[in-house]
């Protein structure tokens, strides 16, 4: 941009010097032509005429007159030329003496040129002699020579002291030749005209009526002498912008002469004004760069202090946190000792004679007790998850029996308000999970607790699904969508399990008929699928519990699992309860890998799920660990095979009911009504026999209510099978709850044999059929529902020894065994009882543990096999003697361990042992174990 | 009279020992010990528990000993925490167990600190327990007390 800028500027200049160079010449030669125009004036009209048409006042006032014609010139003058011969006749005709330039009488010369006329601005030369200065001379030379103007160089001008020119023009006599030689020219020359040009003033006066004089700077040079500019105008040393410069010639008519005029700026660099600013504003521009850079960093650097202050705030709010959890634990502990004093003598109290009030006055103080108890343990529960103390088990469990469990918690209040109770888990479930059986029963009771508590009508329902694959949930889930809109409208009974609505309506039963034959589709592939399943060491299991209660305040739903916040304050006034209870059980939940959910509309119900991993139990765990069951509750066999027909109208529950007969191996049939069951009997009846023939025909009460004739259609059955040969199948009754009047009307009905309250499961219903069928292996007492007289069965009288060496172990074993009608004895190391157990003897079994100082059970089995290998070779020997008592020695040693790893089992096994029992001892494992050995011998002294 | 009174205590023996369920202090293993027990072994739990208290507090003291040394023989303790860590599980002290098993951790580490530190736990443990042991043996003396009263 400077260099374009420069290149004008060089323009500029350029024109603007030529432009002064062209004018200055022009008036100049207009100066010029007019004193030759004088020239001839003089030469026409002083000699030419005679007598002289011209003296000095005519001249004087002509050129006067005529000023405005030469601007340059100061003034004009002729002066004639005297020869000395005629200097005395000249000087008498003018009455003057020929003065020199100093104003002296001229000594002699060869020749004069003395002014006669002159311009009254210069006559102060008149007289004086031209040729008497170096200059004029050489001028008037050179004039009368070439005949042409001729300029001296510039000097002082006389009288104003500016710099000037004298230009100099020659008058001839007469008319000259028309190609003149120089002497011819000096012969006719008559006189001189000349003038003298300011040059000073005059270039002033002409630059001065130009525009833009202020900005350039002009010199005139006379360059004749090359190596000498002599200056005409303009100061020798003026500053101004040297480095830009414009040189034009000048022709002043004088080809002797040569002129220059020089132009420059005056200032250097106007030029960078666009350049400066320029410059100006990206200086400008850097520095609010750097600002913005330097307050950003400055930002940055206090973004950074304050987040380092914040992690401190944070680490020390949390640390805090902690404390405080650890707090409320501590002190929660310490609370619930003496508040359990408090309660227990409270009962006391309320046992004793109590006048009315006094009895109010105890209970209470009795209920409040309660309620502070639930609510220290609930916040003990919530601190020791915050504080991070709470550990999960994992151990197998049976998460069936664990819901039944829960189920049989709630049964009492569930049938007291009306409420159907249901549990049903998808058979893709594994039957035993790895987990935290006790934080898995805290959150299915606290929800199925809340469930209760919040509803009044319908049901709550508990559904266990593998969410392995999500997929079928959600076409399930559109197709529910879609009739949706039908459901409600219609305002019939809806698809759930008691017929309510439910504010989820993934569980009506379209999805879950989904659900379920989805399921059975894949029982086909089952195969391959279970070797799929078992390559993934978890599964994740979606969990659900449904209600048709109260539902949940739309506003109150973003806090339902802050704790200590209920919906709102008036569901603690009409329900009780701290509200703590769901957010540990969204902890829970968290810390078992999954996470809860809900979706709630009030007045409809609420729908709580969660998802949670459990670990799937290894096989080889499994094998051994049959017998691990720590809470499996061992589900009587002796149903599989049996055959029942489901009578329920509403398919969900009674999908319920046969997931309960399923577990105990009974294939089941649902019929719509009684109409369809008897038919179905009826039919297959007939024709091929007993293929379907039921065993049981279960007939839930309101499908039996709502028959037109329920008696009738029970007769039914009686009638169809009176006539045959095959027994009866066992009716009985499922009912939520029964009045008497309605118990007498079933029994008169038919329903002689039982009657089967809900909430199921499996383990009453097992208990309820085996009433029923009476079946033959039932056991006195308590049945078959625990193993212990089973147990005591196979131990009763046996002789066992316990080999540990903690006192406390033994005397827990011994205590067990005992139990069971077992004589023990007990040995408290591998020594002792390689020594009770020389041969013979007469123990039938031995519990050895393994972990002992000395010689541990491995080593002690080793021992007592060879001894008993020894003894056989003896007896094969000897064969006759040998097979009076028993085939072989071989006492059954069975190790006692904590450990469930396959390891240790392999190892039981290397060493010699039979089994394994897990330690501590629990009733089912240990009849397994023992079942073994003893199954096969009679079961004398029972 | 003698009936309710009975009833109460053996309520309250219950929800006592309930809450030691609730806090972990006991597991499923304490209930099976409690089914054991019978008219043909009525003092069974009572002389379990008594036998635990002893056992386990010879182990304390021979564990303290051994923390006590420059030079911790870690084997030897860990034998010992064996013992603890048996008895515990038999009688259902979760809890207490649970600390043995960090013991025996710290121990297989040979990190004397944390020994100390689970060592200071199962001390603490064993305290709690005992205390709570000792009540519900008051409880059951009652009972058993009142029992022979009626007879």
């Amino acid at each position: 941009m400077d260099a374009d800028n420069k290149v004008r500027r060089k323009e500029v200049l350029s024109s603007m010097c030529e432009q002064r160079a062209r004018m200055l010449q022009d008036q100049f030669s207009v100066s010029v032509n007019h004193v030759h125009a004088l020239a001839i004036l003089v030469s026409t009209f002083h000699y030419d005429k005679d007598p002289s048409a011209i003296d000095q006042d005519t001249f004087a006032e002509y050129t006067a007159r005529t000023a405005f014609e030469r601007p340059l010139l100061s003034g004009v003058a002729y002066a004639e030329r005297v020869k000395h011969s005629e200097r005395e006749k000249f000087e008498r005709q003018h009455d003057w003496t020929i003065k020199t330039m100093k104003r002296e009488p001229s000594p002699i010369r060869d020749e004069y040129a003395p002014v006669i006329f002159s311009q009254e601005t210069v006559s102060y030369i008149e007289s004086l002699d031209m040729m008497s200065g170096e200059e004029d001379r050489e001028n008037i030379l050179r004039a009368r020579a070439t005949g042409k103007a001729v300029l001296t160089s510039p000097f002082r001008l006389l009288g104003s002291h500016h710099l000037g020119v004298v230009l100099t023009f020659p008058v001839y006599k007469s008319k000259l030749p028309s190609k003149p030689t120089v002497e011819e020219r000096i012969e006719a020359t008559a006189g001189y005209l000349g003038g003298a040009f300011d040059v000073e003033s005059l270039v002033e006066y002409l630059l001065g009526q130009l525009a833009g004089n202020q900005a350039i700077l002009v010199n005139v040079y006379d360059i004749t002498n090359s190596s000498d500019h002599l200056i005409m105008y303009g100061h020798q040393n003026q500053d101004g912008d040297l480095a830009l410069l414009h040189e034009s010639q000048l022709d002043f008519g004088d080809p002797f002469r040569k002129h220059q005029m020089i132009c420059r700026y005056h200032q250097k660099a106007t030029t960078s004004w666009t350049a400066l600013t320029t410059a100006f504003l990206f200086f400008v521009i850097c520095l609010l760069v750097g600002y913005i850079l330097y307050g950003a960093a400055i930002h940055i650097v206090k973004v950074e202090d304050d987040f380092h202050e914040m992690q401190e705030l944070m680490v020390r709010a949390e640390a805090a946190d902690v404390a405080k959890s650890q707090f409320l634990a501590t002190v929660s502990h310490e609370i619930r000792t003496p508040m359990n004093g408090i309660l227990g003598m409270l009962a006391l109290l309320l046992d004793t004679d109590l006048s009315s009030t006094q009895r109010d006055y105890a209970q209470t103080a009795q209920v409040c007790g309660k309620a502070l108890i639930t609510l220290i343990n609930e916040v003990l529960d919530r601190a020791k998850i915050e504080a991070g103390k709470l550990e999960l088990e994992t151990v197998p469990f049976d998460l069936r029996s664990i819901l039944d469990d829960v189920l049989s918690l709630f049964s009492e209040k569930s049938r007291n308000k009306g409420l159907e109770l249901a549990v049903f888990v998808s058979d893709k479930v594994p039957e035993m999970v790895m987990g935290d059986p006790g934080r898995f029963r805290q959150i299915i009771t606290n929800l199925v607790g809340n469930s209760v508590k919040f509803t009044e009508r319908g049901h709550i329902f508990v559904e266990v699904h593998v969410a392995e694959n999500p997929k079928p949930i959600d076409d399930a889930k559109a197709e529910t969508c879609l009739n949706g809109g039908a459901l409600i409208s219609g305002g019939r009974r809806f698809n759930t399990l008691s017929g309510y609505e439910a504010a989820d309506e993934r569980n009506s039963w379209d999805s879950f008929q989904h659900l379920v034959t989805a399921k059975a589709l894949q029982d086909d592939a089952s195969v391959k699928m279970e070797v799929a399943d078992e390559a993934s060491q978890s599964v994740t299991l979606m969990v659900s519990v449904e209600d048709t209660g109260i539902g949940i305040p739309l506003i109150a739903q973003h806090r339902v699992f802050t704790p200590f916040m209920q919906a709102d304050s008036s569901t603690s006034r009409n329900y009780g309860g701290t509200g703590i209870g769901l957010s540990i059980t969204k902890c829970l939940v968290e810390l078992m890998g999954g996470h809860i959910s809900f979706i709630s509309r009030p007045q409809v119900g609420s729908t709580f799920s969660f998802t949670t991993v459990f670990g799937r139990c290894e096989k080889a765990s499994l094998g051994v660990g049959d017998t691990k069951k720590s809470n499996a509750e061992d589900l009587p066999s002796g149903f599989r095979g049996l055959k029942a027909i489901v009578v329920d109208g509403k398919p969900v529950r009674a999908a319920v009911t046969r997931y309960h007969l399923k577990r105990l191996g009974i294939l089941v049939e649902v019929a719509n009504n009684v109409k369809i069951a008897a038919s179905a009997c009826g039919k297959n009846d007939s024709s091929c026999g007993s293929k379907i023939q039921p065993d049981i025909v279960l007939v839930e009460k309101d499908s039996w209510l709502s028959g037109e004739d329920g008696s009738m259609n029970l007769r039914m059955f009686d009638w169809k099978h009176n006539g045959h040969m095959f027994k009866l199948p066992k009716l009985i009754l499922l009912a939520t709850n029964i009045t008497n009047a309605e118990l007498e009307k079933a029994k008169a009905a038919g329903f002689a044999d039982t009657t089967i309250m809900k909430p199921l499961r499996a383990s009453m219903v097992a208990a309820c059929l085996q009433q029923v069928l009476g079946t033959g292996k039932r056991q006195p007492g308590n049945g078959m529902l625990n193993g212990s007289s089973v147990l005591g069965g196979l131990l009763c009288g046996k002789k066992i020894l316990v080999v540990d060496d903690n006192m406390v172990n033994r005397r827990v074993a011994a205590g067990a065994l005992k139990k069971f009608g077992a004589a023990v004895e007990c040995a408290e190391s591998g020594k002792a009882a390689l020594k009770l157990l020389q041969l013979p003897h007469s123990f039938d079994a031995c519990f050895m543990d393994i972990q002992m100082p000395e010689m541990d059970g491995f080593e002690a089995t080793r021992r007592i096999r060879m001894m008993e290998t020894r003894a056989n070779e003896q007896m094969n020997g000897d064969t006759d003697q040998g097979s009076v008592r028993k085939d072989e020695w071989h006492l059954p040693i069975l190790a006692m361990t904590a450990d469930v790893i396959h390891a240790t089992y392999d190892e039981c096994l290397k060493c010699g042992m039979d089994g394994y029992v897990s330690k501590p001892f629990e009733e089912e494992n240990l009849y397994q174990a023992v079942a073994k050995f003893f199954k096969t011998k009679p079961v004398s002294d029972s | 009279m003698n009936q309710m009174a009975i009833a109460a205590l053996k309520n309250q023996y219950k929800s006592f020992v309930q809450s030691m369920f609730d806090e972990g202090v006991l597991d499923n293993q304490f209930s099976q010990l409690q089914d054991l027990q019978d008219s043909s072994n009525p003092n069974f739990v009572d002389e379990v528990i008594t036998l635990f208290c002893n056992d386990a507090e010879r182990i304390i003291t021979e564990m303290n000993r051994y923390l006590n040394y420059q030079n911790v023989d870690f084997s030897k303790l860990d034998s010992h925490v064996h013992q603890l860590k048996g008895s515990s599980s038999s009688i259902g002290a979760h809890r207490l167990k649970l600390a043995c098993v960090n013991l025996r951790q710290a121990s297989y580490e040979r990190n004397k600190e944390e020994c100390v530190e689970a060592f200071n736990s199962i001390r603490h443990e064993y305290c709690l327990l005992r205390s709570k042991f000792q009540f519900l043996m008051q409880i059951e003396r009652r009972i058993v007390a009142l029992e022979n009263n009626q007879q």
